[in-house]
């Protein structure tokens, strides 16, 4: 375990305060006897000390991000996605308006790291939104989300993405919820096999801009597409998803969907899908083109995995692919070598709807018996595994292949070391596994349920994190943190990967109505419209006062001129609805039906100065009849 | 007395050597340099401005640090005690004082090619001077922005000369004004033109 430099004289602190018994026991037995190794000085990041890693938390259905550190776990800041954020004026303004659409939330669930040569190249942070079949566009430059795609054409209950390929070349999606195709088009659930699909999509991404395209989709059969990982090495252009509704049921999916001994998984290759569309080997449906693979053989496959599974993760080396088995308590690891010798030699032992089933045992290296309701797998580069196992409320760490023979004989001597989480663990993350370089330091575990290990804040519960060094033999549980629902998958990297900007520079400000000087502010009215250019500086408005009728259109185009990192401006009207947040160097335009008369109050919401609160003005909004009866 | 005055005018007839004659053309590119340099450098420290404001004053131009936003900076935070803001086209000096630097070059060639003691002696006093002229000068612009705040500025603060050389505190913060390069060179200057008079002082004429 490497040592952060400062934790020593910290640490030395802890020791000398244990004699007079400190509030909260820093220094009791459960801290280790090795002081300078305890739990609490490895996750020890002092005042004003930096983390060494940033830690992207899909926020769940509260539809955000959740930007912690590690080793700290301390959660830093929350990038709004698919929900208003009033805290940063996401929501309100134009153009966060816009991105929105005309939804007020989203169901974050996997984020996914951009990547070039199959590693974090710390640009992009996208993610899906499972409720909506939507995908975002993060740009870590400013930590802001710059593009929503979607809801996407043809597919329904995004959750499985979003996987990103070695170089960003595409983010993949399944779909998980099958519904009639296209969208919009009714038929009865009874005749779900029949009329219902799913779909696999591939959305391109613009390697100079980050803009996100649909670019192809695959038509499936109804099954319903869980998770996936893209490969790389040897498995470099494949991808795969497990599902869990193989038997195509339609209703209490609890019983009927899980009476198979084996679901389907998709091994798709979408380099064969890129050039099967370059190849005019599709048909559009809603403006997609899109890939029938009973003519189109070669772009996916469908392989057997037990039983209803769940993760299905691709290690380093791109070669082992392990599904968590859910329902059996095994992870099944397949051996990417065999599954393209079985393509080859057609060692398939059935086809579904013109798609070749590859053979099970031909595909798999072993059932490794990790323990109860396997879910997810990640990797720390060296060759080991990490289960996350929902029903038993552990994380198993177990051996990769090559096994040897011995091994091979009982696999359950390649699993190495249990910990027990709290509780039930849905995801864990590894920084960078599923990249070619593995971090391998920290693992991090997003349990589910979080009771009784915190104080009571009533029957709205919050999820638990746990953080596991996994750097020795045995894993070590270090830290524990709380956050709001609900995190599912998460992303590590490093934090010098990242290279943020803290101020907008002005030269940069290419919004058309931005103003930087006093003289060029001003309200127009044209007809019903007034239009006013506004800047925001310490600690003034200017105009600030707007004067308007009951009835107009209000459109305010307001510019932060600082260029000091941390000088924010909020924008907030009284009782009408608005607020917005205005970084240095930004510039957003607002716009308000003025419904009703009076003179509304408008201020400064983010604290940006000794004088912050009198940053204030009044919007005066004359009677409609006042100005008739003139 | 007599004595005094004929020893004075044998000296300032003295002829430069070599070695002087090559000490004027240093001092004359370390002028040239000088002008191009930062002279002096005002520095603010506060907690929320640990990394600090800068602002680099050059002979003919005002440069904020953190490029050139420190000085929107500077100027931001002083409009709340009232300060004029600061801003180049006010300082006539970054005219004409790149102009006296060019005339002191002319001066300390004319001085290597002439090769007379007078026109070091001459060429040291003028620019000793203009050091002290253009000190005071500098002295006078902090003293006139410290003492004409505007009454109706939002915080009212006791006038204030910020320091020329050195440190203080000025309400959170603590001002620090250094010479830079440019001005180092500047002495390094004078002390060319004594180390050039001082080489010839006994060249027989």
């Amino acid at each position: 375990m490497k040592l952060h430099h400062y934790a020593l004289p910290v640490t030395t602190a802890l020791v000398a305060l244990t004699g007079c018994n400190p509030p909260g026991g820093a220094g009791s037995a459960s801290s280790g006897k090795a002081a300078a190794n305890s739990a609490a000085a490895r996750t020890w990041v002092a005042p004003g000390e930096m983390d060494k890693y940033y830690l992207f938390y899909s926020g769940g259905h509260s539809g955000q991000v959740y930007v912690a550190g590690i080793p700290s776990m301390r959660h830093i800041s929350t990038i709004p996605v698919f929900a208003p954020y009033p805290a940063t004026g996401y929501g309100y303004d134009d153009e966060s308006k816009a991105m929105l659409g005309n939804f007020t939330w989203g169901d974050v669930h996997h984020p996914g790291l951009s990547k070039t040569g199959g590693v974090y190249d710390g640009k992009y942070l996208f993610v899906n939104d499972n409720a909506n079949n939507r995908i975002a566009r993060i740009d870590l430059r400013d930590f802001k989300t710059h593009q929503i795609l979607g809801p996407i054409p043809n597919s329904s209950g995004n959750h499985g993405s979003s996987f990103v390929t070695d170089n960003t070349e595409y983010v993949l999606v399944a779909s998980r919820f099958s519904v009639p195709l296209p969208k919009g088009r009714y038929a009865d659930p009874k005749d779900y096999e029949k009329e219902f699909n799913g779909m696999v999509s591939g959305i391109k991404v613009d390697p100079q801009t980050g803009t996100m395209s649909v670019g192809w989709q695959i038509l499936t059969p109804p099954f319903d597409w869980d998770l996936g990982s893209t490969g790389k090495g040897p498995s470099e252009g494949w991808a795969f998803w497990t599902s869990y509704n193989t038997e195509m049921a339609h209703e209490t999916l609890e019983a009927t969907s899980t009476q198979a001994e084996h679901d389907y998984a998709a091994v798709v290759n979408w380099k064969a899908a890129e050039a099967a569309i370059k190849a005019g080997q599709f048909t559009q449906m809603d403006g997609v083109p899109m890939i029938d693979p009973a003519k189109v053989p070669g772009v996916i496959y469908f392989l057997p995995v037990p039983k209803s599974p769940h993760g299905i993760d691709t290690d380093p080396s791109g070669r082992w692919i392990a599904a968590g088995g859910k329902l059996q308590p095994v992870a099944s690891v397949f051996d990417f070598n065999k599954i393209l010798a079985a393509i080859e030699k057609k060692d398939f032992e059935s086809e579904f709807r013109g798609v070749p089933v590859i053979r099970f045992e031909a595909a798999l290296e072993g059932l490794v018996p990790v323990g109860l309701g396997p879910l997810h797998t990640q990797f720390d580069g060296r060759g080991n595994a990490y289960t996350s196992l929902f029903i038993e409320s552990v994380v198993a760490k177990w051996k990769l292949p090559p096994w040897t023979a011995e091994e091979k004989a009982d696999l359950n001597k390649v699993v190495l070391d249990k910990i027990d989480v709290h509780y039930n663990i849905g995801h864990l993350v590894v920084g960078g596994s599923d990249t070619t370089k593995p971090y391998g330091d920290y693992l991090v575990a997003m349990n589910k349920l979080s009771k009784g290990r915190h104080i009571s804040v009533g029957p709205s519960q919050p999820e638990s994190s746990q953080l596991i060094d996994v750097t020795g033999d045995k894993m070590a549980m270090i830290y524990e943190t709380f956050t709001e629902p609900e995190p599912h998958f998460a992303q590590i990297i490093r934090t010098d990967t990242i290279k943020a900007i803290e101020v907008y520079p002005k030269a940069e400000n290419k919004h058309p109505h931005a103003v930087w000087d006093a003289k060029d502010t001003g309200v127009v009215r044209k007809g019903n419209q007034v239009e006013v250019k506004m800047i925001a500086i310490r600690s003034r408005f200017i105009p600030d006062r707007i004067d308007a009728r009951e009835g107009d259109e209000l459109i305010v185009h307001v510019t932060n001129v600082e260029q000091t990192t941390d000088m924010i401006h909020g924008f907030a009207i009284v009782e009408q609805d608005m607020n917005v947040v205005i970084d240095p160097g930004e510039t957003k335009t607002i716009r308000l039906k003025l419904k009703k008369a009076g003179v509304f109050p408008f201020y400064c919401t983010n604290f940006c100065s000794a004088l912050h609160q009198e940053m204030q003005g009044y919007l005066a909004v004359r009677p409609a009849n006042e100005i008739a009866s003139r | 007395m007599k004595d005094f005055l004929r020893r004075e005018i044998f000296f300032l007839r003295r002829p430069l050597n070599l070695m002087s004659r090559l000490l004027l053309l240093a001092a004359a590119g370390t002028l040239v340099a000088a002008a191009f340099l930062p002279l002096w450098k005002i520095h603010l420290v506060a907690p929320q401005y640990r990394e600090g404001l800068a602002l680099n004053i050059y002979s003919y131009q005002l440069i904020g640090g953190n490029g050139g936003q420190d000085l929107h900076e500077i100027n931001t935070l002083n409009h709340y005690i009232g300060m004029k803001t600061l801003s180049e086209a006010d300082f006539a000096e970054m005219k004409w004082m790149p102009f006296a630097l060019g005339v002191f070059v002319i001066l300390a060639l004319r001085a290597a090619v002439i090769g007379r003691m007078a026109s070091v002696i001459d060429l040291g006093v003028m620019f000793l001077y203009f050091t002290l002229f253009s000190l005071g000068n500098f002295y006078y612009r902090l003293h006139s922005y410290g003492h004409s705040l505007d009454p109706t500025a939002p915080m009212t603060i006791k006038p204030f000369t910020p320091v020329v050389i050195g440190s203080q505190k000025i309400a959170n913060f603590i001002q620090t004004s250094l010479p830079q390069s440019g001005g180092y060179l500047l002495a390094f200057f004078l002390f060319l033109i004594l180390a050039a008079g001082w080489n010839s002082r006994k060249e027989v004429p």
